[in-house]
């Protein structure tokens, strides 16, 4: 008899629908049929474990990684991953990508007229340590125009993915920044309805670790899935 | 304590910044035991054209149907060098293509044992969060008891189970197709 303790269900309304109108891209790409439940097994409570060398002791500096400094607002973004439990995720993979200052990504992709910085490629990672903390030095990204709707912009963001313990707790998201005039016209941002739940992807500035004559410092706190404490009986 | 998990977000388009460095095409390097195979195919939207920016993440048992993890305590062999994680980003026609050993078979709910399979994250521009799926290898009888492929809609458990390709049993075929009349089959497991 082999019995597993799934994950939680979110709270209601705290997670996006995957179609979600005004969010143009997702009308051709979400499924049109219902989800399939299925019951939690060894092959959802597990999931990829990285050793923290698999990171360079440099990767979670992105204002170092060039022969020069990156124009831009230097910030000290730094954080706790937690589960829903409240219990520091030690030892878990966290990956950062973002614009440049002037709200160009180095991506052949990205053809907005604003100029790379050949000081800034906008990728790092980092391991969070035994209380479940991580901490990255960057510059301030640019918003930037995309193509969603009339005068669509997106408001200033970084990238967030993150592994946590198994492959239910896997996620991608994204931080935003504090009094961004942006966020209300986002329907990124705006495609979960609750409104708590959406300003937390807002990261707070944070006095402690501003750094004196060298750099503002943000928090952003990452939640990932709790364990139901019980596992589930089956016949 | 009980907090709220974070809102998940879409990756966007420009993930290759932030997620290449950990590609990883070739789950199995030389010398790990089990039986070699090539996996290929497309993620298509629902204009039935391939998704150029996706990034596809594998995760599965070795051989012997054991995970690399703690929480698996089953008493079979760790292979030295397999860590059973794979991710794979789609070329500008929204192709993907990995190698991989089969993965022996691992426990279900109960005392039932699930047929070998990979367990799939799909992340990419226009979801907002990611779709989960898994892909099961053809000709496998082990298929029939399958606890999670029965309880799909048997008219769409065939969207989960790879094709044998060009003859050769090593080579396989998997979609992923968003919308319409193949939709994969995508799980809720409460994200």
């Amino acid at each position: 008899m082999t019995s597993i303790a799934g994950y939680r269900a979110p709270y209601p309304g705290t997670q996006p629908n995957h179609l979600h109108p005004p969010y143009v891209s997702s009308i051709k790409r979400a499924p049109t049929q219902p989800l399939t439940a299925i019951p939690y097994t060894l092959s959802e409570v597990t999931g990829p474990c990285f050793e923290p060398t698999i990171v360079s002791a440099a990767a979670f500096d992105l204002t170092k990684q060039h022969k020069g400094e990156p124009l831009g607002e230097r910030i000290i973004l730094s954080g706790r991953v937690l589960d829903e439990n409240g219990r520091p995720q030690a030892n878990t993979l966290v990956e950062i990508w973002q614009a440049n200052a002037a709200g160009r990504y180095a991506h052949k992709v990205d053809q907005h007229d604003a100029p790379l910085d050949p000081n800034f490629t906008g990728c790092g990672q980092a391991v969070t340590d035994s209380e479940g903390r991580y901490r990255f030095v960057t510059i301030r990204p640019g918003e930037y125009p995309w193509g969603n709707h009339y005068n669509a912009w997106r408001p200033a963001h970084i990238h967030f993915s993150i592994f946590g313990r198994a492959f239910a707790t896997r996620l991608i998201t994204q931080m935003y920044f504090p009094g961004d005039a942006l966020l209300p016209y986002d329907p990124i941002f705006n495609c979960t309805a609750d409104e708590k739940a959406r300003n937390r992807l807002i990261s707070v500035f944070d006095w402690e670790t501003t750094m004196p004559a060298h750099a503002l410092g943000y928090k952003f706190d990452i939640v990932l899935r709790g364990r139901d404490a019980t596992p589930m009986e089956d016949k | 304590m009980s907090l709220q998990a974070t809102t998940s977000q879409t990756s966007g388009p420009y993930f290759l910044i932030g997620c290449h460095w950990l590609n990883c095409e070739n789950l199995a390097t030389e010398g790990v035991a089990g039986e070699r195979i090539t996996v290929h195919g497309y993620v298509v939207d629902g204009d039935g054209i391939g998704v150029p920016d996706a990034m596809v993440e594998v995760w599965q048992a070795n051989s012997h149907g054991k995970y690399a993890h703690p929480e698996d305590k089953q008493e079979k062999p760790l292979e030295r060098g397999f860590h059973g994680y794979g991710r794979i980003l789609t070329d500008t026609r929204g192709a993907f293509r990995f190698t991989t050993i089969k993965p022996g078979s691992v426990p279900g709910p109960g005392s039932s044992q699930q047929a070998p399979h990979l367990a799939i994250s799909v992340f990419m521009r226009g979801l907002l969060k990611r779709l989960t799926t898994r892909m099961y290898f053809p000709n496998d009888e082990r298929n029939a008891s399958d606890p999670i492929l029965n309880v799909v809609e048997p008219s769409r458990r065939s969207t989960l189970i790879a094709k044998t390709s060009a003859g050769s049993p090593r080579a396989l075929e998997w979609n992923v197709i968003l919308q319409g009349t193949n939709e994969t089959v995508f799980f809720d497991l409460g994200l």
